[in-house]
């Protein structure tokens, strides 16, 4: 997995609450059998009109943002269906983070492992980040994982909270599943146990 | 021993390893997986050199873009569709997994398959990579979706890096007044909370009407703590519960009946639990409900009128002016004047036996509006053998209904089953996100007897007025 540790781009502002999977990337594009080539989808229904052209006032559209690299939203992001073509859309398109009040719990489990950085903050700061990715293309934020920092273009610094074990995974770029074989004796060890308490599983 | 809730003592039960920051390993018992969220998984594994570490508890069927109409025994003719079939099908076989395949008469819902073969029981840990894996909690199995990544390593390690949520308990005291039913529980309770108040907790559902409920009820109840943003909504087993399990292909008999039931009865929550959030809600409160938004918190009684954007605060404000310019609805419009052009009966939120019996009860001897569009996909080819066997298919036939073969069809419009922009659709599926049933498509959700009621006079209706 590619790591994240240290960004410093373009932040577009989607003020929308309740931003869901189906909007991220609609149901017809999940008929792939591959995780690459969702970005130019991303957001397909709110980006393109129904002849295929780009809806001008669609923020990812404007000029200022069509290399942005962080995406500012708000409350609840990417709620709805597990499909784990979102984050690879956004991440396809060039997102690397998502800063938002709060986000879906699979969603937000699914950024991780496709070294896509959530970050929820309360939404006071959420709101100056906002208005700082409103500013456009000049106006670059600094996203730190190793420091816990979101630094907007006048440099105010705000930090964010997040699990220790995913960051340190996202940090140094690790596949959770190489991890977790390194457990195998653990699982060898419980599966016998548990085949012995509940046999009929 | 300090006191636990369900979710804690199926938790304790499965877990492998515990790191100092509650990172936790926890073992999963079953995988169900679908066409859509795992070729890249499999693929994944292969590019590893991985196997399926315990393939006997991993079952496949394709649901989400098989076509439903009749014809499709003869192949499926979209091609991306046709390849993700056909990728299921290889890695089902070269994996060595259960496998349904689309014209197995046992083929349906990946949801309703699981516990229609007996796959979920008790005290169980099941995931998928479905969202509405939610709804096996209504057999007081611990069960929830998870992303293609995650489908990957459970394939791999049977296992799932977790950290533990939270308690809540959702009580329905009390019964259910007449025309109500598990979906408007389980929709009022998201009216209730929004589709964030359960971010981060493990809901468990528990009160006089909860335990009245079938296990179908209760299936449809459990479905849908996904659109309250909760990660798994539990139900306690109990005689319910026991008699739907008993006899089913996969359950235990036997000796291994007797030893799980002495297992399953421990299952519920210790009367002195620790819960983290409570919501009570009384039976006798609860309405035959309807969406009238493009989110599943926007939840209105029948017999109410079309909110004011105004009357919202903060956020909701914008997205409600969003939705009703979406939905083409005007503040202030009695929901029951607000005419559709399609019913949808069907998904694993309401695509089981008794769903369609009760939409039969309402649509016996009736005829479906002139220039509806009507359509019931069971959600399982059992589920439409029984309903041929019980005489429900004639019903909706002879009242002009479509009759279709079992998939997830209309609920999200992956097949050939959608709506067109502007389409109005009464739906007994469990989204009505922008675009969810098809591009522009509007879909306000309800019960089965209430898409029926709409059926028949093209209108939302109040189904009591039909009883
Ligand atoms: S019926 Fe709908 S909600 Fe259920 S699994 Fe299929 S697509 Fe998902």
């Amino acid at each position: 997995m590619e790591k994240f540790e240290k960004l410093t781009g373009v932040a577009a502002p989607m003020p929308l609450i309740n931003v869901d999977t189906d909007m991220i990337i609609p149901k017809q594009f999940l008929k792939t059998i591959k995780r690459s080539g969702l970005g130019k989808n991303l957001f397909d229904e709110m980006r393109f009109d129904d002849d295929g052209n780009e809806i001008p006032d669609f923020v990812l559209n404007k000029p200022q943002y069509r290399e942005a690299e962080i995406l500012v939203a708000g409350d609840n992001f990417g709620c709805g269906s597990s499909r784990e073509h979102a984050p690879w859309a956004i991440k396809d398109f060039g997102i690397r983070c998502v800063i938002a009040p709060s986000f879906a719990d699979i969603f937000y489990n699914n950024c991780f492992k496709n070294g896509i950085l959530p970050i929820a903050l309360p939404q006071e700061q959420v709101d100056v980040l906002m208005k700082d990715a409103e500013k456009g293309s000049n106006a670059r934020m600094i996203v730190d994982l190793e420091a816990q920092t979101v630094t907007t273009s006048d440099g105010e610094e705000i930090a964010f909270e997040i699990d220790s074990f995913k960051k340190h995974c996202l940090l140094e770029g690790l596949d959770d599943i190489a991890l977790t074989l390194e457990k195998a004796s653990a699982i060898d060890s419980f599966e016998q146990q548990a085949t012995n308490a509940r046999p009929w599983v | 021993m300090s006191p636990k809730t369900l979710y804690d003592k199926i938790w304790d039960a499965h877990l492998v390893h515990e790191a100092e920051d509650g990172t936790s390993l926890l073992y999963i018992d079953r995988h169900l997986v679908h066409e859509v969220t795992s070729p890249q998984a499999f693929e994944g594994l292969r590019m590893a050199g991985r196997q399926v570490r315990k393939p006997k508890n991993t079952i496949a069927v394709p649901d989400h873009n098989v076509p439903t109409t009749p014809d499709r025994v003869n192949g499926i003719d979209n091609e991306e569709s046709r390849i993700q079939v056909e990728a299921l099908d290889k890695n089902a076989k070269d994996f060595g997994i259960n496998y349904y395949p689309v014209n197995d008469v046992r083929q349906g819902i990946v949801h309703i398959v699981g516990p229609e073969q007996g796959w979920t029981l008790p005290g169980m840990t099941v995931v998928c990579g479905d969202s509405h894996t939610a709804t096996h909690g209504a057999f007081g199995a611990l069960a929830h979706g998870i992303g293609t990544s995650e489908v990957e390593h459970v394939l791999a390690t049977q296992t799932l890096i977790q950290s533990k949520s939270k308690n809540m308990k959702v009580e329905i005291t009390g019964q259910l007044r007449p025309g109500v039913t598990a979906k408007d529980i389980t929709l009022s309770v998201i009216g209730e909370t929004g589709t964030a108040g359960g971010t981060g907790y493990v809901i468990e559902y528990c009160g006089e009407a909860i335990r009245s409920l079938s296990m179908e009820g209760r299936m449809t109840v459990c479905n849908m703590a996904i659109e309250g943003g909760a990660r798994a909504g539990l139900i306690a087993p109990d005689e319910t519960t026991f008699e739907y399990v008993k006899g089913r292909a996969h359950a235990p008999k036997g000796a291994q009946w007797e030893a799980a039931m002495a297992w399953w009865k421990t299952l519920y929550s210790d009367d002195d639990a620790h819960w983290d959030k409570v919501i009570t809600i009384k039976g006798e409160d609860i309405a035959p409900v309807v969406t009238w938004g493009t989110s599943p918190e926007d939840v209105l009684p029948i017999t109410d009128t079309v909110p004011n954007p105004g009357d919202f605060e903060g956020g909701k404000v914008d997205a409600a002016k969003r939705a009703l310019e979406y939905m083409g609805l005007e503040a202030g419009q009695k929901l029951s004047d607000i005419e559709i052009d399609t019913v949808f009966i069907g998904s694993c939120t309401n695509g089981r036996i008794e769903d369609l019996r009760a939409a039969a009860e309402i649509l016996k001897g009736k005829k479906v509006k002139e220039g509806l569009r009507a359509m019931i996909v069971p959600g399982s080819g059992l589920v439409r053998a029984q309903a041929e066997e019980e005489g429900l298919a004639d019903i909706f036939k002879d009242a002009g209904f479509e009759w279709r073969l079992a998939g997830c069809s209309m609920c999200l419009a992956m097949n050939p089953d959608q709506l067109s922009p502007g389409e109005r659709c009464a739906a007994t599926s469990n989204r009505n996100f922008e675009g969810r049933q098809g591009r522009g498509g509007r879909t306000h959700l309800m019960s089965p007897a209430m898409a029926a009621a709409a059926a028949v006079t093209g209108k939302l209706t109040d189904v009591r007025e039909m009883m």
